[in-house]
């Protein structure tokens, strides 16, 4: 019996717990073809899938191109300067050409929110999302949970400190609500200008001080502090930032035994994440980008059988 | 040829006159009369309201400069079959109305080809970029009715101060599109709120239109202007409104069907037929709206009717236009909303508010059925049951978020100087 009947993933906020945990459980299964000495399964032999990266990612598109090469899957990558969007045409536009191309499924990364969800209404096609503008990540967030579940074996109780712009951060999103689906207990930390009170209604706690929680938390998740941003006036400056709530080698020695220190990339060391730190006993950053291309290929895995059952 | 109609035996709603009775009204020669012309089409009102013609002082018509969206032949036809027998033209078309040739223009294309009747609007700066006032004297002269800069807010307060004080001269109301740009910024998308927060779209929070309409309140009462407030859609903008109005300060308000009808909940599959400016906002902001309207703080209701092509709306969130078109649904929504679902006023009241109340800010000879005035009159059934389908609107735009609604309440005819310009049947 499957959990899963989704021919698209575009957020965890309508994701229900068996079904994060049923992809969850699938990557376990993924995570060991990257451990064979031939790491490719026929899993998605005679599929293509696109990359269609119209904003920028270097990390994200070349673990998702992984994945599906490790399905055996054929793999197209448009990125958004190699397209027909940088010329004008509109995004629905171009996902009917791909569609009239018989492509299978289509990994979108666009700044708009909620662009994966307008191609996913449609398109027959397996839309997954990598990233739409502040709105979701989820496979970052799949990752993540999947990280905090392999290294401490639970997620029922655990308490995740995320760290910093949260207001913008996709990854946040997806974080909270497949953290909070699983039982874990989410903090915000940061500036209230960068983390809004309407989160308490997802879920989370908010705090603006970091020492006073810290040495709680069994996860600390710190986000890439995002240098655009400072021009909008939400934080002073880098350097104040890094005094509030960057996680350097004192805060660091606060931490319990076990507790995990994770970071989506790119990391800026000296600002929110010391380098001795990112490289030190707590840090699971590596672990993430490997547990990574497990759970996309779980996804595509997931979402291509759905999709080629409508497609019967 | 003369056009003359005696409508029978219908509830006659004048809030001009306070009539509320069951009787007669006539038109001889395009204008109302104390008695009925012989020989005149007789039409059976029995069981049914008969108002004066209603006035939407807010209506983008889209040309000249945007005919695939719409024309001045569809809006006003668009119009008639909302129960509108008078609309009042936004200046933001392209080019901007911001001189007279562009009035005289639009009036000619309403005079041509128009099924009701078109006030045109002139912009309060030129290009509507709130820099420089535009000759709102030669306007005026023109025909305007109003100055905005609709779509736009000027953001210069002492600009916005002198285009106040200007307008005196003219007796013309200066209609604003309150909104701060500095809190809400120009990738502002929808209300700042719990579901901006979810969805990963950048905030417009209630705060920028009310610091706007504190600034307005402020500006009539130190130039002694008419401003008017257009799509009301936050709690303290109606809180400002009714304290400013309770000292007499001559500051006015509307209020549009989406903003009473819908909260920002509906975004959340990202359609872009609920994205509109201001954004739709909560349900404590819809009732403070309906308690506007009901305490008279608020005392008209408009449309904002704003058509768009299909291909400009189908398209990623943040990269669709603001608006939705609501000449056709207005007042069925008016009906069900103010009438039978809230309660919040009565249909004298509601009936005000589509007439007299928007002919006065206007200075129209309109939107009563006194003798020897237009003969505009809207023929309603506040009860008629009907289901919205956007494919049978005149209006070239198809972006509604109502589709498919249920409505008890629609103008069944709508007559234009005696001449009917809309019917359906009973």
């Amino acid at each position: 019996m499957t959990s899963w009947n989704r021919k698209d993933l575009t957020d965890l906020a309508g994701l229900s717990a068996e079904e994060i945990v049923h992809v969850l459980d699938t990557a376990v299964e993924f995570k060991s073809v990257g451990q064979r000495k031939l790491k490719k399964v026929p899993s998605l032999r005679g599929k293509t899938l696109v990359n269609l990266f119209v904003e920028a990612s270097t990390r994200t598109r070349t673990s998702f191109e992984l994945a599906a090469v490790r399905l055996s899957a054929d793999v197209v990558n448009i990125t958004a300067t190699s397209s027909s969007l940088s010329k004008g045409e509109s995004l629905k536009d171009t996902a009917k050409n791909l569609e009239a191309l018989s492509v299978d499924l289509i990994v979108l990364r666009h700044a708009a929110a909620g662009a994966p969800q307008f191609l996913a209404d449609r398109l027959r096609a397996g839309v997954i999302s990598a990233g739409d503008g502040s709105h979701e990540h989820p496979t970052q967030g799949l990752l993540d949970v999947f990280t905090i579940r392999e290294r401490l074996g639970r997620l029922e109780g655990v308490k995740v400190g995320i760290v910093g712009d949260i207001r913008f951060s996709r990854v946040a999103r997806s974080n909270i609500h497949a953290l909070t689906k699983l039982g874990a207990e989410v903090t915000l930390i940061g500036p209230p200008t960068l983390v809004p009170r309407e989160f308490e209604k997802l879920g989370a706690r908010i705090t603006h001080r970091l020492d006073d929680v810290l040495a709680g938390l069994d996860v600390i998740n710190l986000l890439r502090i995002q240098h655009e941003r400072q021009k909008a006036g939400y934080f002073p400056g880098t350097g104040e930032y890094a005094a509030l709530f960057g996680l350097n080698a004192a805060r660091a020695a606060r931490l319990k035994p076990g507790a995990l220190v994770m970071h989506p990339g790119p990391i800026h060391r000296g600002t929110e994440l010391d380098g001795a730190v990112a490289d030190g006993p707590h840090s699971v950053i590596l672990d993430q980008v490997t547990n990574g291309l497990a759970v996309r290929m779980a996804v595509l895995y997931l979402c291509a059988s759905v999709a080629q059952k409508e497609d019967a | 040829m003369s056009a003359c109609v005696n409508i029978r035996g219908g509830r006659v709603i004048d809030p001009a006159t306070g009539r509320d009775d069951k009787g007669d009204v006539f038109i001889v020669d395009g204008k109302f009369s104390d008695v009925p012309a012989p020989g005149a089409q007789e039409i059976d009102a029995a069981g049914l309201v008969v108002c004066p013609g209603f006035i939407d002082i807010h209506v983008h018509l889209r040309e000249p400069g945007q005919s695939a969206k719409e024309t001045i032949e569809t809006g006003t036809r668009a119009a008639a079959a909302g129960g509108f027998t008078s609309v009042v033209a936004m200046p933001n078309t392209q080019p901007v109305a911001d001189h007279p040739g562009i009035i005289a223009w639009v009036q000619e294309r309403a005079a041509a080809a128009g099924a009701v009747n078109v006030f045109p609007t002139g912009a309060i700066t030129v290009g509507s970029k709130g820099e420089q006032l535009a000759p709102i004297g030669a306007m005026a002269a023109a025909g305007i009715v109003a100055v905005t800069d609709d779509g736009r807010c000027v953001q210069n307060h002492e600009v916005m101060r002198r285009a106040a004080e200007y307008c005196r001269m003219f007796d013309l109301p200066l209609f604003d599109h309150c909104q701060d740009t500095s809190v809400a910024g120009a990738e502002a998308a929808m209300h700042e709120g719990f579901w901006s927060t979810v969805l990963g779209l950048p905030g417009w929070p209630r705060m920028a239109e009310e610091i706007i309409v504190a600034r307005d309140a402020m500006l009539a009462e130190l130039t002694g202007a008419r401003i008017h407030c257009q799509h009301l859609s936050a709690a303290g903008s109606v809180r400002i409104m009714r304290e400013a109005r309770a000292r007499g300060v001559s500051l006015s308000g509307e209020v549009c069907p989406h903003h009473i009808a819908l909260t920002d909940e509906s975004l959340k599959d990202y359609s872009t037929d609920f994205k509109m400016n201001p954004p739709l906002r909560e349900q404590t902001d819809i009732d403070a709206l309906l308690g506007g309207l009901a305490d008279g703080t608020i005392d008209i209701l408009a449309t904002d009717h704003a058509p768009h092509t299909v291909y400009e709306k189908e398209v990623e969130f943040a990269a669709a236009p603001f608006g939705i078109v609501g000449l056709e649904t207005a007042v069925g929504l008016f009906c069900e909303i103010l009438l039978h679902r809230t309660g919040a006023v009565d249909l004298p009241r509601m009936v005000a508010m589509l007439t007299v109340n928007p002919a006065r800010l206007l200075g129209l000879d309109r939107g009563t059925l006194g003798a020897g005035r237009p003969g505009d009159v809207t023929i309603l059934d506040p009860a008629r049951e009907w289901v919205v389908d956007k494919e049978l609107f005149a209006t070239k735009g198809r972006n509604t978020p109502f589709h498919g609604w249920k409505l008890r309440g629609r103008a069944l005819r709508t007559i234009v100087g005696g001449r009917t310009a809309w019917e359906i049947s009973r």
